[in-house]
């Protein structure tokens, strides 16, 4: 049985082989109506994420399973000061695959270890989210074609944002990979990843705090906003959540064909008008997440088309 | 007590000088009802000055807390007066309920009956980190 809680739980053939398998489903979507009927999808968001729960959930619907859980830890045994082993314990009897948030860093590893059911980690604290980082290599490859020789730049909350760690991480394993880092000192990328993950593995990266200066080097812009639930301080949060707002007069300096990124929800940080540039892949992937999702429940289940 | 002859224990030698405190606490010493003798700055030929723990009990030692307090210590074990095996202690890979995770955000904060597990990342700067959160252990 294998669960997902780290993107480096899979090989890089792994991950390319869940991205053929989403790019199958959205080229054959009729093919993957029933391959997980009679199969149930609990997802237990210990913390509300609307967005993430109602991916996984059309997901498994797609496929033709059925899905049970609940969306706020105020409605689950967790407000009565149960476990998350026990939760998960008694949950795993019910269902076929669990996907779970929880605000708590690691505790997808502590469901894994209890669990009689694949586990995905649908994102913890500020930890993980390896669904995530899969839907952005799809929209990543889909849009460019390729996952190497690409600069990519990360703007915004390098320090907190989960998904910009994972999302290095990942493009870490292709070749010829350039990372830009755009933030506030007070948001940079903290030093061990840079040891660990790009310095380790020999990839090239820049670190500026002006945008503008670095945008027409760059093939993709990951844009993150800067999330209030990370700091502790109401104060540091307001003065800095403004610090990077991408607009048309910054998109000027874009290539051509740069695509913009961002794990949503934004709050301002990419201004709507630049909503309808064809370079603005958000949206897209948003589709691409319950895709790739799809594609990972069928491989957790071990169920082929 | 004479601390030049014990029965049945350990001698944990080479400790670096001022560091028996520690591996005196880590290794929950306090509580066993056996003799226990602790010679600090004591004269070493390799380390200028070193400091001992004599035990004199067959208590089931944590090596594990050991390695991670004081690498590179030498454990002699006594069997009836004579020195049955002498231990070369390294860092260990993983240390078990050594070391709590500072970071309030880990789930080890809340999850009742949760061991807290802490991996080797990078030996040479000795650094461990928590399995659950990753957050890097403070010494």
């Amino acid at each position: 049985m294998r669960h997902l809680l780290d993107i480096v739980d899979l090989s890089t053939e792994e991950i390319d082989e869940l991205l053929d398998t989403a790019d199958d489903i959205i080229a054959n979507p009729d093919k993957y109506r029933d391959v997980c009927k009679y199969k149930k999808l609990a997802t237990l968001f210990f913390e509300p994420s609307t967005r993430t729960r109602l991916s996984f959930e059309s997901a498994m619907l797609s496929l033709g399973g059925s899905v049970l859980g609940f969306s706020d830890s105020k409605n689950s045994s967790a407000s009565k000061g149960e476990s998350v082993a026990d939760t998960i314990r008694v949950v795993s009897c019910y269902s076929d695959i669990i996907a779970m948030r929880h605000p708590k860093e690691g505790a997808p590893l502590v469901a894994s270890m209890k669990s009689g059911v694949p586990i995905i980690n649908a994102g913890d604290g500020g930890h993980n989210h390896p669904t995530q980082t899969l839907t952005d290599l799809l929209t990543i490859r889909r849009e460019k074609g390729r996952l190497n020789n690409l600069t990519v730049g990360f703007c915004g909350d390098l320090k907190f944002g989960r998904t910009v760690h994972s999302l290095i991480s990942a493009l870490s394993r292709y070749e010829n990979i350039n990372i830009v880092l755009i933030s506030p000192d007070e948001l940079k990328l903290p030093s061990y990843i840079k040891k660990d993950v790009l310095v380790k593995n020999n990839i090239a990266y820049e670190e500026t705090e002006d945008l503008c200066a670095v945008m027409s080097k760059l093939d993709i812009l990951y844009m993150t906003r800067v999330q209030q639930e990370r700091f502790f301080n109401e104060a540091d949060y307001i003065r800095l959540k403004d610090s990077y707002i991408l607009d048309k007069e910054k998109m000027e300096y874009a290539k051509e064909d740069m695509c913009i990124l961002h794990p949503l929800p934004r709050v301002n940080e990419i201004s709507t008008e630049i909503d309808d540039d064809p370079r603005a892949c958000y949206f897209k992937q948003v589709a691409n997440g319950k895709n790739v999702r799809m594609a990972l429940i069928m491989k957790l289940l071990e169920v082929q088309a | 007590m004479n601390i030049d002859s014990i029965k049945n224990g350990f001698v944990i030698d080479h400790i670096p000088a001022g560091m028996a405190m520690e591996v005196y606490r880590v290794l929950k010493l306090k509580k066993l009802n056996c003799p226990v003798a602790m010679i600090m700055n004591a004269v070493s030929g390799k380390m200028g000055k070193k400091d001992i723990i004599k035990i004199d009990g067959e208590i089931e030692l944590n090596f594990e807390a050991l390695g991670y307090v004081a690498p590179d210590v030498t454990v002699n074990i006594i069997k009836d007066g004579n020195m049955v095996e002498k231990r070369h202690i390294e860092l260990p890979e993983k240390i078990t309920n050594v070391i709590k995770c500072k970071n309030p955000r880990c789930i080890t904060s809340v999850e009742p009956g949760i061991d807290q597990v802490f991996k080797l990342t990078d030996k040479d700067t000795r650094d461990y980190r928590c399995i659950y959160c990753e957050s890097k252990a403070t010494r």
